[in-house]
């Protein structure tokens, strides 16, 4: 169980330019998704987005505080 | 890891074009994203195989170290990692899943 707040800065904080926005599918806090758009996606594979992004959540994702995350990302349209 | 289930892993990767990561088995999934996977090469009605990581503590920790990929399912065509759930259902409904697997079948 981790706080929907909590995650956004987590991501945040990696990605400082990102939009991002955290949901509660389950209402039981461990299956979250989250919607992330950064400049820092820009020409990179969705593995490699996907990528970034856990990597600001690796300790919740490990101890399994967030046992699922769907994710979307892309780049900012221009 | 230890070189030894690194080995392990890129063996069962090699076995197959299309090979799966996921919780239980092909047939009877134990988890929904899982099964996700699962329908949609179903669907695209290709031959590939999977791995039940539930069966194997080592695998499931390990995989997760030799993607750096920290979920379940994961999915290697030809070798390479292609994503977990969200990327299959992104690049299926784009079409680019498709391409990957007849690419790889063809070779």
């Amino acid at each position: 169980m981790v706080d929907l707040k909590q995650v956004e800065s987590l991501i945040k904080a990696k990605l400082p330019d990102a939009q991002v926005t955290v949901e509660d599918l389950t209402g039981g806090g461990d299956h979250l998704q989250a919607t992330v758009i950064s400049a820092a996606f820009t020409d990179k594979s969705l593995v490699q987005q996907h990528q970034l992004v856990y990597g600001a959540l690796q300790a919740e994702l490990a101890s399994e505080a967030i046992h699922a995350l769907a994710l979307k990302t892309s780049a900012p349209q221009n | 890891m230890t070189p030894e289930l690194k080995q392990r892993i890129a063996d069962l990767i090699a076995q197959d074009k299309i090979f799966v990561f996921m919780k239980g088995a092909k047939l009877m999934p134990q988890c929904g994203f899982s099964n996700t996977v699962v329908q949609i090469f179903n669907t695209l009605g290709v031959s590939y195989s999977t791995f039940d990581v539930l069966s194997d503590p080592e695998i499931r920790q390990g995989i997760k170290e030799y993607s750096s990929w920290p979920t379940i399912p994961q999915v290697y065509i030809n070798g390479k990692f292609i994503g977990g759930c969200d990327i299959m259902i992104a690049e299926y409904e784009s079409g680019e899943l498709q391409q990957k697997v007849e690419v790889a079948l063809a070779s």
